[in-house]
């Protein structure tokens, strides 16, 4: 296996991608003494090409790390961002890729990806009820956190009126941090 | 028992509660007779929306206080993640000599936490003996946490930025002698884990997890290591003092040659990394650099500086059982955070729990689920159910146990008459 530097990464999207291609960024700190260098890379694409790039990091390790996908409200579009870990195994050389969809909240939809990762199901199926985001063809349809009466079109991680906002309970004497 | 009896499936209800960590966990466990043939994880019973607290009332630094209780025995790894997260989001710099103090605490609970898991696995195959000597073991590393950060288990050392507590030169001694300790034991452990005929005998072939069944179903720590995989992230990423200190993920071949990924590898790579921590630890107070333990001090520019910051980042850690991760992301103006998601190891390891299971046998499974190290106060009780009659018996932790403390029995009455 080859590994490349994160410039040549990004570069391999690119050139995979094209036009499905929209962003990217590098970040890098140094740590500690010997001044080693933390890597994560960001990848923005469009969603029509989502599975094609997750077939592509496979093409970089046959077997990426997929942690977890992390999902935000932002107000009009769910941002979903699929953290991976690819050169696992190797000494230092892992590097943290967060590849980032964005899906307007009128078509909250999404492939699966569980017949290229079997692993992703436990992840997939909290995205589909705490996000409401539907997960095309996802193998297992059931919930994972959430128990069997919670209601129906309730997200608790929404920040809209599909929001848990009627299930909130403020303790006595306290107040919830308003966000601006 | 009538003709039509003679083959029924049951289902068997292991579960649910979960008390420690992020997830609950129920395993419904189909047996034919005593083999069992399908498994299926139902979790959630105790989901305490700890991301959703993070991200609608806590200011960030409350949060550290709250990622410390996403798990009872793993308190430093969750906030040792969680500050690198908001760090990288917010550009804040850690002092080394910081970096040093947090590698040391977050070793220190890698030797408790394998030591708790070694005895619960002992106290699984109804070895109690061992399980209280293991127990005895460990609680000189439980002192050893009370003298450097004032608790036993809930440390509050890290806060963004650095730590909340230096460990000074006259500690040293002390941390030293307690290591010291370690080593005088390790071989007695060693001898007492992997060349007991008992322990042998029941874990070894049992609950086996394939290096690609672990790949596929993205098995981490010690789970993965044990099935050959050399995923570590003290070894893969450059994060914390772990950069400089050239860590080696361990698998079992390093001392049998082989690799099954059965408990008793599990067992092999905890044992081990027990020692490698204590290297690390040694290693890190020779090593550790003079000067700042925190980059600011005064929780109130902190606080001011990250609300208006803007920016993600992702933490990673190698806790006792395997990958940490948190993601964090920040908006200018926003005092909580916009968006935080946690994904602790059990959450990845129970994924492989059907594949450890399946085709081994019900009095397996105490010790089968064991092995990936969750914490074993789930398996409270079993329900069967006669799936032709729709019959219904309960099995008490107790009844399970006692089946497993029956198969060691008889493994071993069945040894002494060879």
């Amino acid at each position: 296996m080859e590994i490349l530097s994160p410039e040549e990464i990004v570069e391999s999207f690119k050139t995979t991608l094209g036009g499905d291609f929209i962003d990217s960024r590098i970040y890098q700190r140094e740590v500690a003494i010997k001044k080693n260098l933390f890597t994560s890379i960001w990848i923005q694409v469009k969603r029509e090409a989502f599975r094609k790039s997750v077939e592509h990091i496979c093409k970089l390790q046959e077997y990426p790390h997929l942690s977890v996908i992390s999902s935000a409200d932002r107000e009009d579009s769910v941002e979903l961002i699929y953290h991976f870990t690819i050169y696992y195994g190797h000494h230092l050389k892992a590097l943290s890729l967060g590849l980032r969809l964005s899906l307007p909240k009128s078509d909250l939809k999404i492939p699966t990806i569980t017949d290229i990762i079997p692993g992703a199901i436990f992840t997939e199926r909290e995205t589909q009820e705490m996000m409401g985001v539907e997960v095309i063809g996802i193998p297992d349809k059931r919930r994972l956190f959430l128990p069997d009466d919670f209601p129906e079109g309730v997200y608790p991680w929404r920040k809209d009126e599909t929001g848990p906002h009627d299930m909130l309970r403020v303790l006595p004497g306290r107040e919830g941090i308003k966000n601006e | 028992m009538s003709e039509t009896q003679t083959k029924t499936s049951y289902t068997i209800p292991i579960g649910p509660i979960h008390p420690a960590v992020h997830e609950a966990i129920r395993l419904d466990v189909s047996v034919e007779g005593e083999e069992i043939v399908d498994v299926d994880v139902v979790v959630g019973q105790v989901h305490r929306g700890i991301e959703w607290i993070g991200m609608n009332r806590n200011n960030p630094i409350q949060s550290i206080y709250l990622a410390e209780r996403v798990c009872g025995i793993c308190s430093a790894s969750h906030p040792f993640t969680f500050v690198q997260a908001v760090e990288q989001a917010a550009g804040i710099e850690v002092p080394q000599r910081a970096e040093y103090i947090r590698v040391i605490v977050a070793e220190m609970e890698r030797i408790h936490s394998h030591l708790l898991w070694a005895g619960v696995a002992a106290h699984e195959i109804g070895f109690d003996s061992v399980f209280y000597l293991v127990w005895r073991v460990r609680e000189k590393v439980m002192d050893l946490t009370e003298y450097i950060t004032g608790n036993r288990n809930s440390k509050a050392m890290y806060q963004i930025g650095g730590v909340r507590r230096d460990i000074t030169e006259e500690q040293f001694p002390r941390i030293r002698e307690a290591l010291e300790y370690y080593k005088g034991v390790f071989n007695q452990l060693k001898t007492v884990f992997l060349e007991d005929i008992t322990v042998r005998m029941r874990t070894k072939k049992v609950g086996i997890l394939k290096t690609e069944d672990a790949l596929r179903f993205l098995a981490v720590g010690p789970t993965a290591r044990a099935s050959g995989v050399p995923k570590d992230v003290r070894q893969d990423y450059a994060y914390s003092a772990y950069a400089d200190l050239d860590i080696k993920a361990i698998t079992p071949d390093v001392l049998t040659g082989t690799i099954v990924g059965d408990v008793y590898d599990r067992i092999i790579v905890r044992l081990l990394e027990v020692k490698q921590s204590i290297e690390i630890i040694e290693r890190c107070l020779a090593e550790m650099p003079p000067g700042d333990i925190l980059s600011e001090p005064k929780i109130a520019k902190l606080l001011a500086t990250l609300k208006k910051a803007e920016g993600e980042g992702v933490g990673q850690h190698e806790a006792p059982r395997g990958e940490v991760v948190h993601y964090v992301r920040l908006q200018a103006g926003q005092e909580t955070l916009a968006t935080w998601k946690i994904r602790a190891p059990t959450y990845a390891n129970l994924m492989s729990m059907p594949t450890i299971l399946i085709g081994g046998q019900i009095a397996d499974v105490p010790i089968a689920f064991a092995s990936i190290d969750p914490c074993m106060s789930c398996t409270n009780r079993a329900i069967v159910v006669d799936s032709k009659t729709k019959r219904k018996s309960v099995l008490t932790d107790k009844e399970l146990h006692e089946l497993s403390v029956e198969k060691t029995r008889r493994l071993k009455a069945k040894f002494d008459n060879h």
